[in-house]
């Protein structure tokens, strides 16, 4: 009896010993899990504890307002770029629009140059020649003077045609005549669909000095590789229309003085010896 | 062969062989463009070729049509000279018909410019042919 007293008392002790470990390492657990949560909260605390330095969700918010900022003056960029580009283009077009305008007007000097630079009637005539060839691209054409006693146009100078074949005009009659009297320009609707006429050319300039009409070009054929008239073909038909008129007029005021003079000079001779 | 000194200090000597003085001035107007360009001009072939023995020459430019000595004469020459084969002709002409074209380009000539005159386009195939980038 007494022997079973003991072995429950020691089966007692036994589990409250083992509850006692227990509760022990519980109690281990609860100081640890304090000391890790301790560190965290410390951990926690020091951005607070620095001020000036922002959680990670005013960091973020503040990273995407300058990513949203950057994405904008990317885009001006670009947008700036772009507006850059369009103005080279533009630039680059009226570089070339320039250029050919330089061009343009240098052939006009030069050949407003060569005409004025004789007083020889041939010579004129051959400049003139040269400037509807080289510079207008024609192929058959004729200069044409009006003979103001008889009222006829008729051609001094041809290229591609023989002089005979060209008919004389009397002013007022088919195109010739009428660009002669009227002093206005004549081209033909379609350079494509003309048919050579003598009477009645693709194109005829009156070669006036102001208002006063001395005769006209007639252009029949252009060269094969010429299709059309391009915008400084008129210019130059402009300008020939005026200076050719007065070169042609100032050589043949020479070419006649120079013949009354050795006339007259001819009739001193005679007398003085 | 001896060249003149004059024609040393040009970086670009360029003949041009033409009967029509506009011509000639309008074509010399057009290559002035070309920094260092020195423009020397003849009024036919012969001339040309009396021109070619005087001095280097870069570049030749030539009519076809023209008294004494045509262009195509010219260019048939200097191809079977070996003192100027390797100078870059162009022809310049009124001459638009495709066989006038092959003949040319045939004889030698490496290219060919139709009138009426261009001074934009005489000025890319010169600078092309002198490698004037």
């Amino acid at each position: 009896m007494q022997k079973d007293d003991e072995r429950l008392v020691h089966n007692r002790g036994e589990e409250f010993l083992q509850v006692f470990k227990k509760g022990a390492e519980f109690t281990q657990d609860l100081l640890r899990e304090n000391e890790r949560l301790r560190f965290r909260v410390l951990e926690l605390e020091k951005p607070l504890a620095a001020g000036s330095e922002a959680s990670p969700a005013v960091e973020v918010r503040k990273l995407s307002e300058r990513i949203a900022n950057l994405e904008t003056e990317k885009q001006e960029i670009l947008n700036r770029i772009k507006q850059v580009e369009e103005e080279n283009q533009d630039f680059a077009a009226r570089y070339l629009e320039i250029e050919d305008e330089n061009n343009n007007l240098a052939n006009l000097y030069i050949a407003s140059y060569q005409l004025h630079s004789t007083l020889d009637f041939k010579e004129v005539l051959q400049i003139i020649t040269e400037i509807i060839i080289n510079l207008i691209g024609a192929e058959e054409f004729a200069i044409m003077l009006l003979d103001e006693k008889s009222d006829e146009i008729q051609a001094v100078a041809t290229e591609g045609v023989e002089r005979e074949e060209i008919p004389h005009v009397r002013l007022g009659k088919g195109v010739i005549g009428n660009v002669a009297a009227s002093g206005e320009s004549y081209f033909v609707d379609d350079v494509d669909d003309y048919q050579r006429d003598f009477v009645n050319p693709m194109v005829c300039i009156p070669l006036k000095i102001k208002e006063h009409v001395i005769g006209v070009l007639a252009i029949y054929k252009l060269l094969i590789q010429k299709k059309e008239f391009a915008p400084v073909d008129y210019e130059l038909f402009t300008l020939l229309a005026g200076h050719a008129a007065t070169a042609i007029f100032s050589s043949r005021l020479y070419s006649d003085s120079e013949r009354k003079l050795s006339t007259i000079q001819g009739f001193i001779d005679l007398l003085t010896k | 062969m001896q060249w003149e000194d004059k024609g040393q200090m040009s970086e670009y000597n360029v003949l041009i062989v033409e009967d029509s003085p506009t011509m000639r001035q309008l074509i010399a107007f057009a290559l002035k463009r070309i920094r260092g360009v020195r423009i020397v001009e003849a009024n036919d072939g012969v001339d040309g070729l009396k021109k070619l023995s005087s001095e280097r020459f870069d570049l030749i430019l030539t009519d076809i049509n023209m008294p004494i000595m045509d262009g195509l004469k010219l260019v048939s020459l200097v191809r079977n000279d070996a003192n100027y084969r390797s100078i870059p002709i162009v022809v310049i002409t009124t001459e638009g018909a495709q066989e006038d074209r092959e003949r040319a380009l045939a004889l030698g000539a490496n290219d060919y410019i139709t009138k009426p005159i261009q001074p934009t386009k005489i000025l890319e195939v010169a600078r092309n042919l002198l490698k004037i980038t």
